[in-house]
């Protein structure tokens, strides 16, 4: 690509190197202290055992229930559809935190579903264990994996169809011919991206799972660090789930694209004269009205009981807000500035992309420590605290960012840069004239994600740190620890508006000012 | 006889209407520029386009709220023609019944198919390993498994280049002149209409016009006509 030589290539370069230092730097301590410290014991396998069957369980489940929520999206047309789907892109950008306190709402011991339970006589339903971490892990995975699915379908030409019906296939015909080979290629990267992402769960298994049998590695490490200052054993637990993790997402890559169903899935819907039988309509329009009411229920549930907690909330939540506010948007524009550096330079260089997919693997609670233990010796980790969690949010963000960006930028050098060449565009002037009005739109999204996610991460803050500087997801994870559950809930929908609220302005920014 | 009756379709704000019949064995070109409805035309004599008023009959009998596979009727695409993690057997195969396996007669009608379009022993090959010129050959055959009395062709041979592309439409020609079959092809090429169609229809200004012989079509064509090939007004 010519027109990539017009760029400066040393800002990626130098996002590369902070990058690779970032990922390695906070490893290598890990594991030369993990080296020094205590060899695993029972309970540890037993978290480790937990980690990886949770997440089994959650990616199998997920993605089998999404196969015929897909199926059933791609062939019906009907009022609300691109809403729903926009909404199936929300629990990406939900504060983990916010998800449970709707979950708990509506699942939990007081929470409407035992209402009706109690109501007809009905056993109590628990969420506290195993099938609680799950039901949270897939009512966060059913969307994506819905959408991933779902572009599988309409991945298929809509002639295949057409020929299928022309051929008079019925539905069997038409699944075995058409359908299964399209699964087998989307269904298993789809298991595979859920497998890694639920591998890294911690604050679902901070709240739902907890004590011997449903303790994630992520959560030991968190105990090990908080509870017994066990440094040696954090380092132990935190190089298996390095290794653990680096080994999923590296199944992740290889069976799928690992970002793929976060935007798209917006055409219509094939015409599928094989399914137009009434009574398969009503089972996809009760699927999809099920799934909806699932998605929909938690929402509701924080909005409502928030809402007249909102404005009675005490002033640290106020002040937790604001820290937040400000931790998302430095980490948004940490992020977006490393993304747009590394894509310019990843143009001539692919393996600079690889380098920043390699966020994925990154686990915040193995960072933390290894961040804590690289800055113990030097000064106090805590009050670093902050300045630590920006950094980690960014690096998160940034495979999100890279993928969304990085397709754009290609496609406007390949059609645009010979062009943009001849007149003499370069640098600033190519920068200005060329790329950001056509990359706006991109730019706004990715920025949008990477602030929302920051707005409600729970991970690195959580490790250390002090009541002087703590997040919104904190305090609301505090104000449940306390059982001030009106002020949680209160918080917890603040934390929502404020993380809904900045992707809305970023998304909205770039396209608005695209149009 | 092939009538579309007050045929009338809307498709957002695009509509086309045709009223006009085709003899039995005839062969029929749609031509016009591009968007001007004759895929969706063809769509719609196939059973993917609901019409928004008007009847389309077969033989005297109504079509037009048939299922697709009930219908007299094969048709070709511009792409996605074949299915490509299928062998050319299997292709051909749907085209008898809707399954993947076949009885040992039904294997014979599928060899003797693909000889008959130049592809004889080809049948375990899958799609991908056929030039884009076998692969038309393939879903011709599998056409005449079909045994439908109307073929419908829209544009399946537009990638190929004009030597490869005249032989398909040549292979057309042998293949439907014996076993009466209607032809109607889309086309925007006039040179392909003269060479497989004895009458043509222009499509164009949101109107399938009535079908006239195609050699006068093109000696005095309409202003519409003239305006997309691109010749000036005597």
């Amino acid at each position: 690509m010519q027109g990539a030589r017009s760029l400066p290539e040393w800002p990626g370069w130098i996002a590369g190197l902070f990058l690779a230092g970032f990922l390695t730097l906070p490893m290598a301590a890990v594991l030369w202290h993990a080296g020094g410290g205590s060899a695993p014991q029972p309970a540890d396998w037993a978290a480790l055992r937990f980690t990886v069957l949770q997440a089994l369980y959650s990616a199998g489940l997920s993605v089998l229930l999404a196969i015929p929520v897909a199926r059933a999206l791609s062939r019906r047309q009907f009022r609300g559809r691109a809403l729903l789907l926009a909404l199936m892109g929300a629990p990406f950008i939900l504060p983990v935190i916010v998800a449970i306190l709707g979950l708990l709402a509506v699942f939990g011991r007081a929470g409407w579903l035992n209402q009706i339970l109690a109501a007809l006589s009905l056993p109590e339903l628990q969420i506290y264990g195993m099938h609680g971490v799950v039901l949270a892990h897939v009512f966060f995975n059913l969307p994506l994996a819905t959408r991933m699915i779902l572009q599988g379908w309409q991945a298929v030409p809509g002639e295949r169809f057409r020929l299928a019906a022309s051929l008079g296939m019925g539905r069997a015909m038409v699944f075995r011919v058409i359908e299964w080979p399209m699964l087998r290629g989307v269904a298993p990267g789809a298991f595979a991206v859920i497998f890694a992402i639920c591998l890294s769960s911690f604050a679902v298994a901070l709240v739902l799972g907890g004590g011997p049998r449903a303790t994630t590695l992520e959560l030991a490490i968190y105990q090990a660090f908080r509870f017994d200052f066990d440094l040696g054993r954090a380092a132990m637990l935190a190089g298996i789930q390095l290794a653990l993790v680096a080994l999923a997402t590296a199944l992740a890559l290889r069976f799928g694209g690992v970002v793929q169903g976060l935007a798209g899935g917006q055409g219509r819907p094939a015409l599928r004269p094989e399914a137009a039988h009434p009574l398969l309509r009503l089972w996809d329009g009760a699927l999809i009205a099920l799934v909806a009411a699932f998605l929909l229920a938690p929402l509701l549930a924080v909005v409502l009981r928030g809402a007249p907690a909102l404005l009675a909330l005490p002033g640290p939540v106020w002040k937790a807000a604001l820290v937040s506010l400000a931790v998302a948007l430095a980490a948004t524009g940490l992020s977006m500035g490393m993304a747009c550096a590394l894509a310019i330079t990843a143009l001539r260089r692919t393996g600079l992309e690889l380098l920043a997919i390699g966020g994925l693997a990154l686990s915040p609670l193995v960072v933390g420590t290894g961040a804590f233990l690289l800055l113990n010796p030097w000064t106090n980790p805590t009050a670093l605290a902050l300045p630590v969690t920006v950094v980690v949010n960014a690096v998160m963000a940034l495979p999100f960012a890279l993928r969304l960006i990085l397709p754009r930028l290609r496609q406007i050098e390949a059609t645009q840069g010979r062009l943009a060449d001849s007149l003499g565009l370069r640098g600033l002037a190519r920068l200005r004239w060329l790329i950001w009005p056509q990359l706006k739109p991109a730019l706004g999204f990715a920025a949008g994600l990477a602030a929302a996610l920051s707005m409600g991460d729970l991970g690195v803050i959580a490790l250390f740190s002090d009541p002087q500087h703590a997040t919104l997801p904190l305090q609301v994870l505090r104000l449940m620890g306390a059982y001030k559950t009106e002020a949680a809930a209160g918080a917890g929908l603040l934390l929502l508006l404020c993380s809904f609220g900045l992707f809305w302005l970023f998304d909205r920014g770039g396209r608005h000012a695209a149009a | 006889m092939l009538q579309l009756d007050h045929v009338h379709i809307a498709l957002g704000g695009f509509t086309l209407g045709a009223d006009f019949t085709v003899q039995s064995g005839a062969k029929l070109a749609l031509i016009g520029p591009s968007g001007a409805g004759k895929s969706t035309l063809l769509a719609a004599i196939a059973g993917f386009q609901p019409l928004a008023s008007g009847r389309i009959l077969w033989q005297g009998q109504p079509l037009h709220n048939q299922p697709p596979a009930a219908r007299p009727v094969s048709i070709l695409f511009q792409d996605n023609n074949l299915f490509g993690h299928l062998t050319l057997a299997q292709n051909l195969g749907l085209g008898l019944r809707p399954a993947l396996r076949h009885s040992a007669a039904e294997h014979q009608q599928i060899d003797a198919a693909l000889t008959r379009v130049g592809l004889a022993g080809m049948g375990a090959r899958r799609p991908a390993d056929l030039s884009g010129g076998q692969q038309s050959r393939a879903a011709l055959a599998r056409v005449l498994l079909q045994r439908r009395p109307l073929l419908l062709l829209d544009e399946p041979f537009a990638a190929l280049g004009p030597g490869l592309r005249a032989e398909m439409l040549d292979l057309v020609a042998e293949l439907t002149t014996g076993a009466a079959i209607t032809l109607i092809m889309v086309t925007h090429a006039p040179e392909d209409a003269l060479r497989l169609c004895p009458i043509s229809t222009l499509v164009a200004n949101g109107q399938a016009h009535a079908p006239v012989e195609t050699g006068a079509l093109f000696e005095t064509p309409p202003p519409a006509l003239r305006a997309y090939l691109g010749r000036s007004t005597p």
